[in-house]
């Protein structure tokens, strides 16, 4: 009941005071001359999503950043510590090492089987079919997917249907989890398994874009079909891609779910993401925690500013 | 466009005012915990939660107080998170006698209340008390407890093969080395736990320490102070690993035991023919075999145990769930005294596969044999310790979780894991 009750009033509360807001500086803005009013408002306008972005946003990074130069309890300041501590640990460049390759190999595949099925299923009359299986994954959650594929990649062939085949014909079982590489790899393929929908979903998109016009225009010139490929579809796809390719390295860089489900990050598999969580729920070391947060985000900040520089470059096209 | 502003202002900032007022009701409600209700967050799931809750009923009905339970596997992160935030739950499960050590120093935790102080001083075996303090002034309480080092097997595979549960540390040895010699792996054995993989090896690590080294060893090893590249605790590395690591010991050899399930551990005792004869596990483990197998699994039948046996030492290891409250509220005191009353913990075991450490607690509430005779040897012992791993810092104890994964996977780098255990030893206790 409770609730409930508390719906209702978000419900209808939050948009009351925006309107409570706008109405409120309107009020507020009467008092200074009208000449002088239109360059205030923007201002006051934009004033909550600011303010939401500073206690959203802003605090808690430059908290996050403070934090870890305190010690695990956050009450010594140490410095460097924690940083270096990572630096110099083995394990933690087994982690960088692993999260490198999931952004060379879980983007690389993402985005090429994105654009290959794309471009495959534009010219069928079952695309939708077609793509909406390949999206479904992308439905699952991620902690699903771990489970589901934990199953698959089992030791035991009366569980896991690699290690089945495997036996079936003639092989012996393997631990697919247990032996790096291998079992980093096999985790970026359930990533992959994911997230080919969505790169395909939007590059398909991209693809309806491009005039066709252009390419009866290339092909009555002579141009065979991979040549109307590379020189045509996919400079004009770039723009696209870019987009696609920048969120998965992204969603690499992040990587968590998959790895905490399937291995815990062990026997070689931790990434940024898990060693955050060890850090902070199962060490319980908040110094350290904040250390590899603020590695990851200065790891997607190029990331970020090279997003944002096509973003300008595509409005300066516009 | 102003004009219809203006006619709608009042009713916007009218709502405006609820919202805010609803705001600062909420965040009164949410830590009192006032008024007969008292938040209780749990790591219990399945069958083990609805077992849980049937033993609370009769505490909701006698006292009117609704225990609104939050029941979560990440138990233990959405508690450091609450913990931080400052809106603990009123009371909680806790992760071990490390964690609360640290939330009791912390000023986090409080006191038990005399109440329930009074039920552990009579009906508990002053050892309980002792685990569930910190620096003397006992904040946690023992909800179950289980019995570790036991060695479960199949009566009836026994009886078929012609092997005799041994008597004593020598007579193991051998009848582990009988089975092997006769083509079938003697142990089962699966570390597979999810993000706390490993945790059943620390168990058998634990057990022989105990018994190679004694409780002095033990202890000091508890507290830091002893280097896991001692001869002591490496030669209780060795000892698990001479089986663990060996396809001719284990069944499925090293790479089963890191992908097995532990509650699959001792599924091998079950099958036709026997996929393995013994399993070390706790006294929890009767509850797996009963859900994996509700056909063939009969206590006594066709499960069964003997401890595993004293080597220079005659000492067992324990382990419990350990509860604290976070909120003197006066409902969370009653439940606190309500949890280890005998009524409560009567409840608890005849559900099955629980031991209790309230000596009240009457030995037939206990539905089976195994499980009345665990009861019974934890609360005769002379020398019990509690789980060391769960005792010890969280970076440690994560830290010994990886390394009998390590060490299982690759037992040649044995010198570098133990090594490495001492670097982490020196930064996890400093503080």
């Amino acid at each position: 009941m409770n609730t409930l009750l508390m719906a209702i009033i978000v419900v209808v509360g939050v948009p009351a005071l925006v309107v409570a807001y706008i109405v409120g500086t309107e009020y507020v803005l009467r008092l200074v001359p009208e000449t002088t009013r239109p360059r205030i408002r923007p201002w006051l306008w934009v004033a909550p999503a600011f303010l939401f972005l500073i206690t959203f946003l802003i605090y808690p990074t430059i908290r996050t950043f403070i934090v870890s130069l305190m010690n695990a309890r956050g009450d010594e300041f140490v410095g460097l510590d924690n940083y270096l501590g990572l630096f110099s640990s083995g394990a933690f460049w087994q982690t960088l090492l692993n999260n490198a390759l999931w952004i060379v190999f879980f983007t690389g595949f993402v985005v090429i089987f994105g654009i290959v099925i794309a471009v495959l299923t534009d010219r069928v009359r079952y695309e939708t079919v077609v793509k909406a299986v390949i999206f479904i994954p992308m439905a699952i959650s991620f902690v699903a997917a771990g489970v589901i594929w934990g199953f698959m990649y089992n030791f035991d062939p009366n569980i896991g249907t690699v290690n089945a085949l495997i036996t079936a014909v003639g092989g012996e079982p393997l631990p697919l989890l247990l032996e790096w590489p291998r079992n980093t790899f096999l985790l970026i393929v359930v990533g992959i398994w994911m997230w080919t929908g969505f790169a395909m979903v939007i590059l398909s998109a991209g693809l309806k874009g491009i005039s066709t016009e252009l390419l009866e225009a290339a092909r009555m010139d002579g141009a065979n079909e991979f040549q109307v490929f590379f020189r045509i579809i996919l400079p004009l796809l770039a723009p696209t891609i870019a987009v696609v390719a920048t969120t998965i390295v992204i969603t690499a860089l992040k990587t968590f779910d998959i790895v905490y489900v399937m291995t815990g990050g062990r026997f070689g598999t931790e990434v940024i993401g898990t060693l955050f969580y060890r850090q902070l729920f199962t060490i319980d070391n908040d110094g350290a925690a904040a250390a590899v947060a603020i590695i990851l985000l200065l790891a997607i900040v190029p990331v970020m500013l090279f997003n944002i520089r096509r973003f300008q470059a595509q409005e300066a096209i516009r | 466009m102003t004009r219809r502003f203006r006619s709608f202002a009042p009713i916007a900032v009218a709502l405006s005012l609820v919202l805010v007022l609803a705001a600062c009701q909420q965040g009164e409600n949410g830590g009192g915990g006032e008024g007969g209700t008292v938040s209780l967050l749990v790591v219990f799931g399945g069958e083990e939660l609805t077992n849980f809750e049937s033993m609370l009923a009769p505490f909701e009905e006698e006292t009117g107080i609704d225990v609104q339970i939050e029941s979560n596997r990440d138990a233990n992160a959405i508690l450091q998170t609450r913990i931080d935030g400052g809106n603990p739950p009123d009371v909680a499960g806790l992760p071990g006698p490390g964690p609360m050590a640290q939330f009791a120093r912390d000023g986090h935790l409080k006191q038990l209340p005399q109440e329930v102080i009074d039920i552990l001083d009579s009906n508990y075996d002053e050892g309980w008390k002792v685990a569930g303090s910190v620096d003397g002034t006992p904040y946690g309480i023992f909800v179950k407890t289980s019995l570790k080092g036991l060695i479960w097997y199949n009566p009836q595979a026994f009886s078929d093969a012609g092997y005799e549960p041994p008597e004593d540390w020598d007579g193991l040895v051998s009848l582990v080395d009988e089975i092997a010699d006769s083509g079938t792996p003697p142990w089962g054995i699966g570390l597979e736990s999810g993000a706390a993989s490993g945790w059943p090896g620390t168990d058998w690590i634990e057990d022989f320490v105990l018994r190679q080294s004694g409780p002095e060893v033990y202890d000091a090893w508890v507290n830091g102070e002893q280097a896991w590249t001692s001869p002591e605790i490496r030669a209780a590395f060795e000892a698990f690993g001479q089986w663990a690591t060996d396809p001719i010991y284990v069944a499925g050899g090293p790479n089963a035991v890191l992908s097995t399930a532990f509650g699959n551990g001792g599924d091998c005792l079950f099958a036709e023919p026997p996929g393995c004869y013994l399993h070390h596990q706790a006294s929890f483990m009767s509850g797996f075999f009963e859900e994996n197998f509700p056909e063939v699994a009969a206590a006594g039948e066709t499960y069964d145990y003997f401890m595993m046996p004293p080597i220079e030492f005659n000492a067992i290891t324990t382990a419990g769930d350990l509860f604290g409250m976070f909120n003197d509220t006066d409902a969370a005191k009653q439940l606190m005294a309500y949890l280890v009353s005998a009524e409560a913990q009567e409840a608890w075991v005849r559900t099955g596969g629980v031991l209790s450490a309230n000596k009240e607690v009457p030995t037939d509430a206990y539905p089976d044999d195994a499980t009345r005779r665990a009861a019974e040897i934890m609360t005769s012992a002379e020398t019990t310790r509690f789980d060391a791993s769960d005792q010890m810092p969280s970076a440690m104890n994560d830290a010994f979780f990886g390394a009998i994964l390590d060490y299982v996977q690759n037992p040649d780098n044995l010198d570098s894991i133990l090594e490495e255990l001492d670097g982490v030893q020196a930064e996890a206790y400093g503080e």
